[in-house]
């Protein structure tokens, strides 16, 4: 922690200038300070103010939308609790109250001495490595009781991260079914050799042909996507990796970030050459900040080996290169307009569309934004060829689809299948017994019941981008849902008022309900505020908020009225409760003092 | 002859590039509408003006018009979705009316009239959110804010001078200055800025003239916003898309 | 003429400001009487409850005391009546509610210049405060709500007269007021 007369603006210098003081880096320029001094001093937004010529309050509002940056101190260490239900299930909580009692703080709170803060976050994509933790924004896995001891002692002794064992930071890649996308065999440049060969328009028409949709979940065909974006005028094209993330339960892009970077790149580099564009960019969620030297090492082989940067593979005029964005703790920067206003280095507020992204994105400019996924199952349908792509999966879900499997299964991780497969048969895979639930494509997805694991994953039945949360049937699946609604909660980027006010009011409820002070009254307000939801919200986030309670109402209805209180209407808060701090005031006891239920 | 769309059975007529809520004002049809400002790029973000089109539902202030639209306002279904938006914003922040200057003057109070909300119905959250009283001419009441971003926009739009941003997201969602204090002092701010006229609640308030009109006897005391917000809206664009209407208003 | 419609009233954490307003309907009243008789009420003094028709509440809920009437109101009144600012928002007293009831009791009661030797008054027969002010709907169901501070006589008229001959109750321009 820096105290006010240690803040040197003059440190500040060489981050700006990396980022040769263009505004658009605003909120890398904010990460960099973050990671130097802890938080962002108000004395470095007046100075980045001056150098970026970006009104102070303006930056003061970036700063202020994401989790990860801090305006005020917030401890040398900042520890933060991965807290997903996975996790929970897991126990992580435990851990984390164990760790605070061991620590002497407070959740939320920095210790007095200026040392740790201990909190929560979203899910950080650890699903399948055991319990989670960042620690300066750093990943820490296989988190056990005693490896959290070591971590307080490491805390303690005010250990540099960097000599903490290595061992902590071990992130294994847990493939257990790979297929054509994970086995692939390309070396760098193949795809772009093959790519050069049939030129742009062609590109286009061979995506388009290998029936190649997108893998965020949408699945938007990507093949138009690029058409569209190749189509319209504009100065400068720009192509997009949404590497953002934040779906709770997956983590599928990690290990293709990991095991297939340069799939990844390459099917950048492809549609560059699809859709014109000189510049691309890699938005990579902030809880993978430990990819970000691995994967700038590989762009710069890449540049090196001709792969980026002017005159690809020896061709006039294929100039393109690739930038890697962080997010910072934002998962509503996943919304492709919202990626590309963090981009753009403002707050991750969805756009109103259209126009839409192809046509007025990063910069206003013709933007093709895509999933990891996607580009390295467009780079592998190049190189296979679009017939042959097609071939795999079913009819309208063409190729190979990777699902991050967690939750009550001994074997988590990447799983490769066609499109098409079972909910059961992955069920079986991964070894799950007693399964109560499926949660496919996480919070915004759908929760299934036992009775529908004949379902397909696929667009034609359940759509996914590859979370797939197993709930065996110990699990109880309102607090599955109450954990998805304070996600929503959390993350609700506030612009429209039915979101902003209505995840929160949801979340009340839950809670309501929760602590055993709900009645059917609160069941109707759900479903009214689902309505609201759905009709009125700004963007997506809004708009399935309410699925993991409507989904788990309808399947596992026992689970909520089994916790109602009453059919008449109950306060959501404790009456006799609510005098407590009155008779710690007065010291009184005495009957009056209270309000028994039967006064209710 | 125009291209129109329909509009609760009427036929409106309206110019490329008009939104429904800029080709429904100018026509002199009224749809509720809060974060909206005829002087300003639609916004999007209040949904007061949500209505229905075609089975689905949109924001008609920031959705193109489009030859052959049905559009559907003055329905129940939108006005009871409005009506829950309206009690959302009033459980949001800290909306204590009755002592409340721009009291008869607010556009959310007078939304909440002609929708008949007579309750919040949610639980308020009451936040807590500190008046800035710093400016000698100007009080901040943020406990009135409903993040519409007029302020934010006419600032930078109109006055050239950035004085309000938000800061934090989701509920935490706030109204900053641009001031390393935080002080509304520290900042630029005069009162003949465009920022000073366009808050539809009390936020932003010069100082000794809150009761020059008595309670009783203002804006929205005389007559509906419905009945009064046609006044403020440009009837009809000439070509170039500017109108004597944005240009009148100081 | 059929029976008469029972109606009780009272006020909470309020200021009487609504009753005030009640008795401002003037020579309506007369009428209004033919319709209606008082139970519990300022009006009547009578100090508890019967089973009722309707009952008028004015004020929120701020201590102990007013969870019983609150609760005495709902068992007994068919309709319950939120009337009034404090009773729909918490009003002037929830002006209180972002801050700890502690440090108020404190600095009322022991840190105020010339309260010295003051002490945080702990007679049992004084209601204790809860820690939040709260409108009425967050403790009981409410069927209706007239908002104002208070709301005009007219609009007291209006509804009553409204709810009494069977309609769902409507302000409209003029009448209704949250100020």
């Amino acid at each position: 922690m820096m105290a006010d007369n240690e803040i040197h603006t003059a440190d500040l210098d060489p981050i700006l200038d990396r980022y040769a003081r263009d505004p658009n880096a605003l909120l890398q320029v904010l990460r960099e300070v973050q990671e130097l001094h802890g938080y962002i001093h108000p004395s470095a937004i007046s100075y980045i103010s001056v150098k970026l010529g970006i009104p102070r309050a303006r930056i003061e509002g970036v700063a202020g939308f994401y989790s990860f940056l801090h305006l005020q101190p917030h401890g040398e260490y900042r520890v933060l609790f991965s807290d997903n239900i996975t996790d929970r299930m897991q126990g992580s909580q435990a851990l984390m109250e164990m760790m605070c009692q061991q620590l002497w703080l407070q959740p939320g709170r920095v210790s007095e001495d200026g040392l740790v803060s201990i909190n929560t976050t979203s899910c950080t994509g650890m699903c399948d490595q055991g319990l989670a933790m960042l620690v300066n924004g750093r990943a820490i896995t296989r988190l056990t009781h005693q490896r959290v001891q070591e971590i307080g002692h490491l805390i303690r002794n005010r250990t540099p991260l960097a000599d903490w064992p290595a061992d902590f930071f071990r992130v294994e890649d847990n493939i257990r079914r790979s297929g054509p996308l994970l086995d692939n065999t390309i070396a760098p440049g193949d795809v772009l050799h093959a790519a050069l060969a049939l030129g742009g328009k062609d590109i286009v028409e061979a995506v388009k042909n290998s029936g190649l949709r997108g893998r965020g979940g949408a699945g938007f065909p990507t093949g138009l996507k690029w058409e569209a974006c190749r189509n319209a005028p504009g100065e400068a094209h720009h192509v997009v990796c949404n590497a953002d993330e934040g779906e709770p339960g997956t983590f599928k892009d990690r290990v293709l970030l990991t095991r297939q970077a340069d799939l990844v790149f390459e099917g950048m580099t492809l549609c560059a050459l699809a859709v014109g564009a000189q510049h691309g960019y890699l938005y990579l969620r902030g809880e993978y900040r430990y990819l970000l030297e691995p994967l700038q090492a590989i762009l710069q082989r890449r540049r090196d080996n001709t792969l980026l940067g002017k005159n690809i593979l020896g061709q006039p005029g294929f100039d393109f290169d690739i930038a890697i964005h962080m997010g910072a703790g934002a998962y509503i920067c996943g919304e492709e307009s919202a990626l590309i206003e963090s981009l753009e280095g403002k707050r991750g507020v969805p756009r109103s569309r259209p126009p839409f992204p192809v046509t007025h994105g990063y910069l206003q400019q013709p933007t093709a934004v895509d999933n990891v996924e996607t580009f390295c199952s467009a780079a592998l349908a190049i190189q296979m060829g679009a017939e042959n792509y097609r071939a795999i999966g079913t009819a309208k879900s063409s190729g190979s689809k990777l699902i991050s499997v967690s939750g009550d299964c001994p074997r988590p991780g990447i799983y490769e299948y066609p499109f098409g497969v079972s909910v059961h048969e992955v069920l079986q895979d991964c070894g799950a017994v007693n399964t109560r639930a499926v949660q496919v494509s996480g919070p915004s997805g759908m929760c299934i019941a036992e009775s529908e694991f004949d379902r397909k994953l696929g667009f034609e039945d359940l759509p996914t981008a590859g979370a797939f949360m197993v709930f065996d049937d110990s699990r109880d699946l309102f607090e599955v849902a109450r954990n998805f609604v304070h996600f929503f909660a959390h993350e609700s980027c506030g612009f429209c008022t039915p979101c902003r006010v209505g995840t929160s009011m949801l979340k009340q409820t839950m809670d309501k309900i929760a602590a055993g002070h709900g009645t059917q009254y609160d069941l109707s307000e759900i479903e009214h505020l689902d309505q609201v939801l759905q009709t009125s919200s700004h963007c997506g986030l809004g708009r399935t908020a309410c699925n993991p309670v409507l989904h788990t109402l309808k399947r596992f209805r026992p689970a909520y009225e089994n916790r109602l209180k009453s059919l008449d209407f109950e306060p959501a808060f404790d009456l006799d409760g609510a005098l407590a701090r009155a008779r710690q005031m007065t010291g009184r006891d005495d009957a009056g003092a209270h309000l028994k239920p039967e006064d209710a | 002859m125009s291209d129109t769309f329909q509009l609760d059975g009427a036929s409106v007529p309206f110019e490329p590039g008009q939104t429904v809520m800029q080709a429904a004002l100018a026509a002199g049809h009224y749809i509720p509408h809060l974060c909206y400002h005829p002087e300003f790029k639609p916004h999007g973000s209040c949904k007061l003006c949500t209505v229905k089109v075609g089975g689905r539902t949109a924001a008609s202030c920031t959705m193109p018009a489009e030859v052959g639209l049905n559009v559907e306002s003055n329905i129940e279904e939108m006005n009871g979705l409005r009506r829950t938006l309206v009690q959302m914003l009033f459980a949001e922040g800290n909306h204590f009316c009755p002592s409340c200057e721009k009291s008869g003057n607010c556009m959310l109070q007078a939304l909440g009239y002609d929708l008949e909300v007579h309750t919040a119905g949610f639980r308020h959250l009451y936040p807590d959110r500190p008046v800035d009283a710093s400016h000698p001419d100007i009080l901040l009441d943020f406990n009135r804010c409903i993040l519409c971003e007029l302020c934010v926009r006419a600032s930078s739009e109109v006055d050239g001078k950035n004085v309000f941003a938000l800061s934090g997201r989701g509920i935490t969602k706030h109204l900053i200055v641009n001031a390393e204090s935080g002080l509304l002092k520290d900042t630029d701010i005069a009162l003949t800025d465009k920022a000073m006229q366009v808050c539809p609640v009390g936020v932003i308030l010069p100082k000794r003239v809150g009761f020059s009109v008595p309670i009783g006897k203002r804006r929205y005391d005389q007559r509906p916003i419905s009945a009064q917000a046609l006044d403020d809206a440009p009837r009809q664009a000439d070509a170039s898309g500017s109108c004597a209407a944005c240009e009148g208003t100081p | 003429m059929s029976k008469k419609l029972r109606i009780a009233t009272t006020s909470l954490a309020g200021c009487f400001g609504c009753h005030m307003s009640l008795l401002d309907i003037d020579e309506r009243l007369f009428p209004l009487l033919d319709l209606i008789e008082f139970d519990r009420s300022p009006l009547t003094d009578i100090k508890h409850c019967g089973p009722c028709d309707i009952g008028l509440i004015e004020g929120g809920i701020c201590n102990a005391e007013n969870v019983h009437v609150l609760h005495e109101f709902r068992k007994n009144c068919k309709i319950l009546i939120a009337i009034g600012s404090c009773a729909i928002t918490g009003g002037l007293p929830a002006q209180r509610n972002h801050l700890d009831l502690g440090s108020c009791l404190t600095e009322v009661y022991l840190t105020e210049p010339g309260l010295a030797h003051g002490h945080i008054p702990n007679d049992p027969e004084l209601p204790l405060p809860l820690d939040k002010v709260h409108p009425l709907h967050e403790v009981v169901k409410i069927d209706y709500f007239i908002p104002g501070c208070p709301p005009s006589g007219d609009a007291i008229w209006k509804f009553l007269t409204d709810l009494i001959a069977g309609r769902t109750p409507e302000l409209g321009h003029g009448l209704i007021k949250y100020d």
